[in-house]
């Protein structure tokens, strides 16, 4: 690799790096707070942590009760 | 990305002090904002009780093994490719087989629903993505409406449509990403920032914007937008390749899967990792990764032949799921969240339901 294109491409690594270390930040625990409160609110609506009712369930199979 | 002229005196020593110097200062910014962790935060949260998951339904079909699925926004079809050349479009409720794609190549890495149902993308040792438009006469041959989108110079890795049938994002043993247009092939945007082979892309959920994860060889996860091709935050914590990325329901995170063994959550307003599941027993690869609808199980896919169900806000482990017989390649939670689907190298799909005994309000028993 030429001396050139070796400046070139470190020139990249450094405005990546420059344009990285400009941008906003929180805290981890307002970010923690909102993953949790998303889990919470759509707790209800995921199936696979409440199960799906019968009703709902498109592979349930049809039976038919029958008395005998 | 455009290149600013160099200024009068920097040299290649005096940028790489100035980007040691970068790295530092973004560690530092990174680390004054951790005060605390996930699995601390949500100390108070309900632990999920006994999970109940099993396998409802046993694809069987492909010759080989099978390397990616993704389900129809129908909630029901399922396409799925693999080692021997095949791409499979498949009712998961019934298991029948729909379509069928023989593909020139071998080892199809990548396959992907278009929005509308009405297509499939898929590609791999041929280094490209073509797009089969999706028959309803099930006797044609749907080789003959086959388009070839996107071009790489090494394998493809990935795939995904955008919120149309109309743009296809790639990925690519080349170590970049691109954006296609599908129509006519015209290459829109391309990603370059990856030092080794791109493995894994996810769009984030269209509520959030113009943005998608990718993840890599390079051991790194970036986080790019589509329209300007700049790479807006680069996390690097993982010690091996990076396999799967996948973002959190809300958009505010991702998770990743790695051949280091564990799997890890990063926040991307906190702009860094914030959970880690390991356990010392788990020492294989995990190959794939996806989120309930709440986000607060993460699935993951295992070089050990087993599925780990992680709670997402403790990091603790709540389900192993056994039944692969060779390695799990891919693991999807289907659009409406009520089952998840995984694929194996021992040529199956299985489609897995259940829920957590704590959330049960009285059990019904549906089969």
């Amino acid at each position: 690799m030429s001396a050139a294109s070796s400046v070139v491409a470190m020139k990249k690594v450094v405005q990546q790096l420059r344009f990285e270390a400009n941008i906003n930040r929180v805290k981890v625990s307002q970010a923690a707070a909102e993953l949790q409160q998303f889990c919470i609110q759509n707790a209800l609506q995921d199936p696979l942590l409440t199960g799906v009712s019968s009703s709902t369930n498109p592979f349930r199979t049809q039976k038919l009760c029958s008395f005998v | 990305m455009a290149c600013q002229g160099l200024s009068k005196g920097e040299t290649v020593s005096s940028l790489r002090a100035e980007s040691e110097n970068l790295k530092a200062k973004l560690e530092e910014e990174r680390s004054k904002l951790h005060d605390v962790e996930l699995h601390q935060v949500a100390e108070k949260v309900e632990a999920l009780g006994q999970f109940v998951m099993k396998t409802r339904r046993t694809l069987k079909g492909h010759g080989n093994k099978v390397l990616c699925m993704d389900w129809c926004r129908d909630k029901r079809r399922i396409v799925s490719s693999s080692q021997d050349g095949k791409v499979i479009v498949w009712d998961a409720y019934t298991t029948n087989k729909e379509h069928a794609v023989t593909m020139p190549c071998t080892w199809v890495m990548a396959c992907a629903y278009a929005p509308s149902g009405c297509a499939i993308a898929c590609g791999g040792l041929d280094n490209k993505c073509s797009v089969y438009p999706l028959s309803l006469d099930k006797n044609e041959n749907l080789s003959a409406k086959k388009k070839s989108v996107a071009m790489h110079t090494n394998y493809l890795s990935s795939c995904s449509f955008t919120n149309s049938d109309m743009q296809l994002l790639t990925s690519s043993g080349d170590g970049t990403c691109a954006l296609w247009d599908v129509e006519s092939g015209q290459l829109l945007q391309s990603f370059h920032g990856h030092s080794a082979d791109v493995l894994s892309l996810n769009l984030a959920p269209s509520e959030t914007g113009n943005t998608f994860v990718s993840g890599g060889c390079d051991k790194k996860a970036n986080v790019w937008d589509m329209r300007s091709g700049q790479n807006i935050q680069s996390f690097e914590t993982h010690e091996s390749d990076i396999n799967c990325v996948r973002y959190y329901p809300s958009g505010d995170a991702f998770a990743t899967g790695s051949d280091d063994a564990t799997c890890r959550l990063y926040d991307l307003r906190a702009d860094r990792e914030v959970a880690i599941y390991s356990k010392e027993s788990i020492i294989f690869g995990a190959s794939s990764v996806d989120f309930s609808l709440s986000g607060r199980l993460l699935f993951a896919g295992y070089n050990d032949y087993t599925i780990n169900v992680w709670d997402v806000l403790k990091g603790t482990r709540v389900a192993i799921l056994f039944g692969h017989e060779n390695r799990v390649s891919t693991v999807r939670v289907s659009p409406d969240g009520t089952a998840f689907c995984s694929g194996s190298w021992d040529n199956t799909l299985r489609r897995w339901a259940g829920y957590s005994f704590r959330f049960v309000y009285c059990c019904i028993w549906t089969l």
